[in-house]
């Protein structure tokens, strides 16, 4: 079964991303802490899809596919902004405007 | 077996992330990432959803990834000098994550209302399957249709437009990316 533990776990990858994306300047290792907040997300609907049915897996799907776009379109973004500063610190890039 | 197997693929993805968030160059980084996908990737499978697992594999680790590295490789950045922030936000960082952290991990003592309510009535936990009818049909379902049929039910039928707008979505995301990423002519 083991519920318990995997909540847990999801806990802690989930804190682990916040800490990255608060922790690291650079554009695109705070892509990445994002990415793991997504996955460990993804271990809480898998691990309630034991108890509660299928639909789990399938918001996992959409979780997937919602990922898979933002990484897509985020990467783009941070190419757009390499091109305009040459750099992809976030210390630069404190203005709304171009 | 499945608890210690658990443990040590838990283990080595709290390893793996956290090496994560604290390697400087962004190349390691975005390996260990892929390492704490793996390790995420077994746990599915001992949580009896082999499909999700293999998807984790081929979509996360396989072509998201793929996606960061190349990007990572294209900018070709400088690593020599750490992207860390200074202490008093490794300070903050920590305050912050540890709290949320904390209030996250009450998780682990989670018990489902229905359960609840059984151990307070008879004692003990009883049959599990019995309470949450919804997990024993699944997994019923996964031995008669398999593991990719009891997912693709119910994905083609009662979340038929979820899905359909979800391709509407990739579709966006493929011309927005596109469109940023091109060069102005």
């Amino acid at each position: 079964m083991l519920l318990g533990p995997s909540l847990g776990l999801s806990a802690i990858l989930f804190s682990l991303g916040v800490a990255g994306v608060l922790l690291r300047r650079n554009a695109i290792v705070v892509f990445m802490c994002i990415e793991l907040m997504l996955n460990a997300v993804n271990l809480t609907f898998v691990a309630l899809a034991q108890l509660y049915g299928a639909s789990g897996y399938i918001m996992v799907f959409f979780v997937m596919t919602v990922a898979a776009a933002e990484a897509a379109v985020g990467l783009a973004i941070i190419l757009a902004m390499f091109r305009h500063r040459q750099s992809v610190d976030l210390q630069n890039i404190n203005l709304l405007r171009g | 077996m499945i608890a210690a197997l658990f443990w040590f693929f838990a283990a080595a993805a709290v390893l793996s992330a956290s090496l994560c968030i604290l390697q400087r160059n962004p190349v390691s980084a975005a390996l260990w990432l892929v390492s704490t996908m793996f390790s995420l990737a077994a746990i599915y499978v001992l949580l009896d959803a082999q499909f999700i697992a293999a998807i984790q594999v081929l979509v996360y680790a396989g072509a998201v990834m793929v996606l960061f590295l190349f990007v990572i490789m294209l900018l070709n950045l400088d690593h020599a000098t750490s992207d860390i922030r200074g202490p008093s936000t490794i300070a903050a960082t920590v305050v912050i994550a540890g709290l949320l952290a904390g209030e996250l991990f009450a998780l682990w003592s989670y018990t489902p209302h229905r359960l609840a309510v059984e151990l307070a009535q008879a004692g003990s936990a009883g049959d599990v399957s019995a309470l949450f009818a919804a997990g024993a049909i699944a997994r019923q379902e996964a031995q008669a249709k398999g593991v990719v049929g009891a997912v693709a039910a119910p994905l083609f039928q009662a979340y038929l437009v979820p899905f359909e707008i979800t391709s509407i979505l990739l579709l966006v995301a493929i011309i927005g990316a596109v469109v940023l990423a091109k060069r102005k002519v």
